[in-house]
């Protein structure tokens, strides 16, 4: 038993230890990652002044939002879609599953071969096109599973009390997938906060469409600036939050 | 409801899947049967030669390669998911949740930072080796970063929560009953973990195994960041085809040869579980 302790304990420390030392050299004056140079707020007081951390995040935040409100919609839609239906198909089933374990790099350079080909203009309308594809998928893949133990007698039931398609659905289907539904738009908000790669490719020339993650990117690749540290443990707080609130609303989807 | 009306509420779905992803994946496919032009565009000339350069030595080696760092990250993700998933299970019931939660929680932060974070860790000046030369067990700084070492490390770090989440729902559906049985017949405890509990739990590891693999062998982030920008892995290769060669459709041809091995190993695991099953 103690074996089993000690093991887990060394598991943890593998998992947090990343983010522990990028939360306290957050607060470390020096900058350095080897130098302690004392406590000090210097990096995120920096944050707040980089004019470009704003942009990048105020793009990320127009992406996220308005591809969660699309994929959120058409995601809950497919999924009462795939439910009601009495006999599996596995071609729709498996069409929804590509956008989740296509590589980002393949989906990536389709798309800016696709975009490029009908000469469509790049910016962050078609970088919010592209994350809705693979958040309809995460979205419809979450509210499937409100449907585990969802009974199905009751729809049947309010249709031999007379009511029709559209107010069974606000009425009785909505509310019992709602939480499902939540916990998949907060999921979506995530991945599209988060996601970089597809988002790189079909954002286009020019600096007006960055996003936070591509910010990061170069920020990573060409000099690191101290100020990521502080920036990371925002973000790193930011979507631990996240995960809680969506953890409240539908329990059982996100450990399953 | 009637058919026609369940299926409206899936046409916008599917249209969007259909249109910014399943035409543009069948253009890739039709652009990698083509040739680049002198100035980086698209000759339509239909020919075999991107498939026949795949084959190359020099590319070639980079997709065998890729195949071994993935290989070797699935392997180790098992390795060491495993007993965490089954240590999980054994704990106290009331825990169990909780100890999923953590495994999960570093997973939802963003990618890019976690795997800043390793370059942070394990960089010439970085904590790991400050730590080791000033426990006096080396002199020189390991040179970690920027190997493939480094890259299997994070593709580890960043994929086992799903492994060992994996393995513990298959543990978890595991029939008590076969434990008590084989016990009760004098098996040992080892014994009957290795006769009993891990060949019904394999459906889980391979599935893990196959998860890890898929993810790490089209990853570009991790090979980028943590193998210091060489042509490690075929993600590196395929970017570096649209971005900077300006070859797009080679960079087609590696993308669909991609693809191609993602599916294959997924019907290998899909035959594989129901053979178990």
């Amino acid at each position: 038993m103690k074996f089993n302790k000690l093991y887990l304990l060394l598991l943890f420390c593998f998992l947090y230890m990343p983010i522990v030392v990028l939360i306290s050299l957050s607060f470390n004056k020096s900058g350095l990652p080897t130098v302690w140079g004392g406590f000090s707020f210097e990096w995120y007081v920096k944050l707040f002044q980089n004019e470009k951390i704003f942009k990048a995040l105020t793009n990320t935040l127009i992406v996220a939002t308005v591809s969660t409100l699309i994929a959120s919609t058409i995601g809950t839609l497919l999924a009462v879609g795939i439910e009601l239906k009495k006999v599996r198909n596995n071609i729709i089933e498996g069409t929804v599953f590509i956008p989740m374990i296509i590589p980002d790099i393949v989906m990536a350079i389709s798309l800016l071969s696709f975009f490029t080909l009908i000469q469509f203009t790049l910016g962050l309308h078609s970088i919010i096109i592209s994350h809705v594809v693979f958040n309809i998928a995460f979205v419809c893949a979450v509210v499937r599973t409100r449907f585990n133990h969802f009974d199905h007698s009751i729809i049947e039931a309010s249709y031999d009390l007379g009511a029709k398609n559209i107010v069974t659905f606000i009425k009785i289907t909505l509310p019992i997938i709602f939480p499902g539904v939540l916990a998949g738009s907060l999921l979506a908000f995530t991945l599209s906060v988060d996601e970089f790669i597809i988002a790189f490719f079909t954002a286009g020339a020019g600096s007006s469409s960055t996003t936070l993650p591509m910010l990061i990117y170069s920020m990573i690749r060409f000099g690191v600036t101290p100020e990521i540290n502080a920036l990371s443990t925002f973000i790193i707080l930011f979507s631990f939050i996240i995960l809680f609130t969506s953890l409240r609303l539908n329990k059982e989807s996100v450990i399953s | 409801m009637n058919t026609l009306k369940r299926n409206i509420l899936l046409i916008p779905g599917l249209a969007w899947i259909f249109i910014f992803l399943i035409l543009p994946c069948i253009l890739i496919i039709s652009l990698s049967f083509f040739e680049r032009g002198i100035y980086g565009g698209i000759v339509y000339n239909f020919n075999f030669e991107n498939y026949s350069r795949v084959v190359e030595f020099t590319y070639l080696k980079i997709l065998l390669n890729s195949s071994k760092i993935a290989f070797l990250s699935g392997f180790f993700a098992v390795l060491f998911g495993y007993p965490a998933a089954y240590f999980i299970y054994k704990a106290p019931a009331k825990y169990q949740i909780a100890l999923l939660f953590l495994v999960i929680l570093p997973f939802w932060s963003n990618y890019l930072i976690r795997t800043y974070a390793w370059m942070v860790l394990l960089n010439n000046q970085g904590l790991i080796n400050t730590i080791l030369i000033n426990l006096n067990i080396i002199k020189e700084p390991l040179n970690i970063l920027y190997t493939e070492f480094s890259v299997i490390i994070g593709l580890i770090y960043n994929y086992l929560p799903f492994v060992i989440l994996s393995i513990y729902s298959s543990i978890s559906k595991l029939d008590q009953n076969l434990i008590e049985a084989s016990k009760d017949l004098g098996g040992s405890s080892i014994k009957t973990f290795f006769l009993v509990t891990l060949p019904l739990t394999l459906p889980g590891v391979a599935a893990g195994f196959i998860f890890v693999f898929v993810l790490s062998i089209g990853n570009f982030i991790t090979p980028d960041l943590l193998g210091g920008g060489k042509f490690l892995m075929i993600g590196n290769l395929i970017y570096d085809q649209f971005l900077s060669a300006r070859d797009w459709p080679f960079g087609a041809s590696l993308s669909f040869v991609l693809i191609f091995i993602m599916l294959f190993l997924l019907f290998l695991q899909a035959i594989f579980v129901r053979k178990i099953s």
